[in-house]
C-alpha cells in the first residue's frame, strides 16, 4: 500500500495525472471510490478485502473524465476494463494509467497495456469458489426448472438497474430497455418483463463480462444477476477458449466494432 | 386530541391478527426472505418477524405500487374503448410492524400526491390503510430519524402504536379515531394499560443534524452552486436504487403496454437519480450531469417540499444509504451541508 501511495503521490506531484481514481475509507466500515486530485490527499488511499468495486465504471462517466488525466487503482478485472475499454474506442491506448494491484495484492507499476497483456496471460482471476457451485448447481438443471429458477429469482427485481449502473461494460448512451419506438423490454417490472430485462443484459455482456461480480453486489435486493454474465463468459470460454480483456487487439469474442461502420446510430 | 393508552398482552397478538384478519383485511407484515426482512402479504402470524432494524425496500408499495394501471383500452377496428379501472376492487389493507419513520413516509407521498391534482388511486388504497406500527428497539447507524423531527416512538400518523416492553407485553397507544375504534371492537384484545413507561424501551438514535437548521441553508442560492454536489456525487453511478426503497420518493413514469388489441396505460415507478428521467425530445437534458441529479434528490426534500408541500421530504430511515451501492451516505452529506453551508 506504502508504494500505492507513494507512486500516486509522485504523480499528483508531477502533474503526469490530474485525479486517481482509488478506494477511500467510507461510512459503517464501507469503503467507497475515491477521487484524489492533490498530493496531500494520497494518503486516504486505502486498499484491501472491502476494495472490490470495479472502478472502471467511472472511466466513462462524464463529470470524472472532465477531471483531466487520470490514473486508477486496478485490480485484475479493474486491468481488464481497461483493455477492454481500450479495444472499444472508449478510451485511448495508455492514456489512463494504470495502477496495479496483483492477484497477491502487490503494487504493479505499469507503464503500458502491453505490460498489462503480458501480466494477464498468466494472472486472471476466476469466478469465487461460491459463485462456481451455485452455477454448477443451477447449469445441472433440467431446462424446466432453470427456467423456474430464474423466474423466481428476478421476480422481486425492481429494475433500478443498479446492476447496470454499476457494470463499466453497460456505459450505452441509450440502453435497449429505454428505447420505446419500438419498445423492445416491458418497462414495467413484471415478472416477464424481469426475464427479458435479464437476459437482454446477459446476451450483451456475453464475452465481454470482466468477473469483477459488481452487478450482484450492487443490488439492494440480493438477486445474484453476476451468475449469468459469469456463466455466459463460461460457456463463450469453453466454445472459443476465450476470455474477455486480456489483449486490446482482438474484439471481444461475441461482438466487433468498427470505427469506419457505415450505420450511424453505432457511436 | 388526547392520546388513549391501552396494553396488549404478549399472547393476544396473535388474536389482534386473526381478528384483523377475519374481517376480511389483507396484512402487510414484515417477514423474513433469505437474508433479508421484507413487507409482503402474509396469511398466519407465525410468518411475520420483529426482529429487524429496517426492511430494505419501504412500505410504499401499498398505496403506490411499482405498478398502477390507470386504465384499459381495446381496439376493435378502429374503435377504440377506454375501460376505468373498478376502484372497489382496492382491498383494506392492515400495515403491521412499521417503524415510525416508514409510517410518517406516507405523509410526503400524501403531500405530493394531493399537493394540487388530487390523485384517486393513491388516495384510494390510503382511505382503505390502518396502520400499527411499532416502535424501534433497535437501530444502527444509517437511521438518522431524530434529525428530522421523527423519532423511535413517534406516534405520527399510525393508527395504533405498539412498544414492546421488557416482559414482552406491548404498550397501545391509540392514536387516531381508526385506532381507537378498533381498540374498542376487541375489548378482550386491548386492555388496561400497564404502568410502564414507553421511553424506557426505546433505542436511542442520535442526532446528526437538526432539520430546522438545514432547511433554510438548503434554501440558499450558494448552497445549490456549491462545488460541494460534485465532490461528494462523482461515485454516484446513477441508478434507481435509492429512489426505489425511499419510502418518500413519488416520481413515476406513465407508459402504455399493448398486447395486440389489449392495451393498458400504467404508471411506474422512476427516479431523478436515472439520466433520462429529464431529457426532453429534443435531445437536450437539463440535468445534463449526475452531481446535478443527485442535488435535485436532496434539494426536492430539504429544500423545495419543505416550501412547497410544508413537509421534509426524508424521514430518515437510512434506506438509501443502505441500498446504495457505492455507500452514498445520505445522513453524512446533509450533516456536512448543515455543519459548513
Ligand atoms: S440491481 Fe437488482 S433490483 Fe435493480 S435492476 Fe438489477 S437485478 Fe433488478
Ligand atoms: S456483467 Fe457484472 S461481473 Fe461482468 S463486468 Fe459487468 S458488473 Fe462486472
Ligand atoms: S431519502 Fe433516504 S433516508 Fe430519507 S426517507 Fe428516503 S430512503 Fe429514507
Ligand atoms: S446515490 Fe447510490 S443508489 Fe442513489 S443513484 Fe447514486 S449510486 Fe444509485
Amino acid at each position: 500500500m506504502d508504494s500505492l501511495r507513494r507512486k500516486a503521490q509522485q504523480l499528483l506531484e508531477s502533474k503526469e495525472v490530474d485525479c486517481i481514481i482509488g478506494y477511500n475509507e467510507g461510512s459503517s466500515g464501507n469503503v467507497h471510490a475515491g477521487f484524489i486530485t492533490t498530493p496531500g490527499q494520497a494518503e486516504k488511499l486505502i486498499f484491501d478485502d472491502r476494495c472490490k468495486q470495479n472502478l472502471g465504471v467511472y472511466l466513462t462517466k462524464h463529470e470524472v473524465m472532465r477531471l483531466g488525466k487520470l490514473a486508477i487503482v486496478a485490480p485484475v478485472p479493474v486491468m481488464r476494463t481497461v483493455l477492454i475499454l481500450t479495444y472499444e474506442c472508449q478510451i485511448v491506448e495508455n492514456s489512463v494509467k494504470v495502477l496495479g494491484i496483483g492477484l497477491d495484492g502487490q503494487f504493479l507499476d505499469f507503464n503500458e497495456y502491453a505490460d498489462i497483456e503480458k501480466y494477464l496471460t498468466d494472472h486472471c482471476n476466476e469466478h469465487p469458489e461460491e459463485d462456481k457451485k451455485l452455477i454448477e448447481k443451477i447449469s445441472a438443471m433440467s431446462v424446466e426448472e432453470r427456467w423456474d429458477f430464474w423466474h423466481e429469482t428476478l421476480k422481486p427485481c425492481i429494475k433500478c438497474f443498479a446492476c447496470r449502473q454499476a457494470c463499466p461494460m453497460c456505459y450505452c448512451v441509450r440502453c435497449q430497455v429505454e428505447c420505446n419506438q419500438p419498445q423492445w423490454i416491458p418497462v414495467q417490472s413484471s415478472e416477464l418483463g424481469n426475464m427479458e430485462w435479464h437476459f437482454m443484459r446477459a446476451m450483451h455482456l456475453a464475452g465481454r463480462c470482466t468477473g469483477c461480480g459488481d452487478c450482484g453486489r450492487s443490488c439492494p435486493l440480493g438477486i445474484p444477476v453476476h451468475l449469468l454474465t459469469f456463466k455466459m463468459s463460461d460457456v463463450v470460454l469453453d466454445n472459443f477458449n476465450t476470455k474477455a480483456g486480456l489483449t486490446i487487439k482482438e474484439p471481444s469474442t461475441l461482438s466487433t466494432y468498427k470505427a469506419n461502420d457505415k450505420e450511424t446510430f453505432i457511436r | 386530541m388526547s392520546m388513549e393508552i391501552k396494553s396488549i398482552q404478549k399472547d393476544s397478538l396473535d388474536k389482534l391478527f386473526n381478528s384483523l384478519k377475519s374481517r376480511g383485511n389483507l396484512i402487510y407484515a414484515p417477514v423474513k426472505v433469505k437474508n433479508e426482512v421484507q413487507f409482503d402479504f402474509v396469511e398466519k402470524f407465525e410468518q411475520i418477524t420483529d426482529d429487524f432494524i429496517q426492511t430494505t425496500q419501504s412500505v410504499k408499495n401499498s398505496v403506490f405500487p411499482k405498478i398502477e394501471t390507470l386504465f384499459k383500452f381495446v381496439k376493435t377496428g378502429k374503435e377504440v374503448k377506454m375501460l376505468d379501472m373498478d376502484m372497489s376492487l382496492i382491498p383494506e389493507i392492515v400495515i403491521w410492524g412499521i417503524h415510525p419513520c416508514d409510517v410518517w413516509g406516507f405523509d410526503s407521498l400524501r403531500a405530493i400526491f394531493t399537493w394540487d391534482t388530487h390523485d384517486m388511486f393513491f388516495e384510494k388504497r390510503m382511505d382503505k390503510l390502518t396502520i400499527i406500527g411499532m416502535s424501534c428497539a433497535k437501530a444502527d447507524d444509517y437511521c438518522f430519524c431524530t434529525s428530522v423531527n421523527l423519532g423511535p416512538g413517534s406516534t405520527k400518523g399510525s393508527d395504533v402504536l405498539l412498544t414492546k416492553t421488557g416482559n414482552g407485553d406491548y404498550i397501545a397507544e391509540l392514536v387516531s379515531d381508526k385506532g381507537k375504534a378498533l381498540a374498542t371492537s376487541m375489548p378482550d384484545v386491548f386492555v388496561q394499560a400497564v404502568q410502564s413507561k414507553k421511553e424506557d424501551f426505546l433505542v436511542v438514535v442520535e442526532k446528526r443534524f437538526d432539520s430546522e437548521s438545514l432547511i433554510p441553508k438548503m434554501q440558499k442560492k450558494e448552497t445549490f452552486d456549491s462545488p460541494f454536489w460534485v465532490t461528494n456525487s462523482l461515485r454516484c453511478l446513477g441508478c434507481g436504487a435509492c429512489a426505489y426503497v425511499c419510502p418518500t420518493c413519488a416520481c413515476f413514469d406513465i407508459q402504455d403496454e399493448g398486447y395486440g388489441a389489449r392495451n393498458i396505460r400504467f404508471r411506474c415507478w422512476d427516479s431523478c437519480g436515472l439520466k433520462q428521467f429529464t431529457i426532453h425530445t429534443s435531445g437536450h437534458n437539463p440535468r445534463e450531469v449526475q452531481s446535478q441529479r443527485w442535488r435535485q434528490r436532496l434539494m426536492h426534500k430539504f429544500a423545495y417540499m419543505p416550501e412547497r408541500n410544508k413537509v421534509t421530504g426524508c424521514v430518515g430511515c437510512g434506506k438509501c444509504s443502505r441500498a446504495c451501492p457505492v455507500d452514498m451516505n445520505i445522513a453524512e452529506q446533509l450533516q456536512e451541508i448543515d455543519q459548513k453551508m
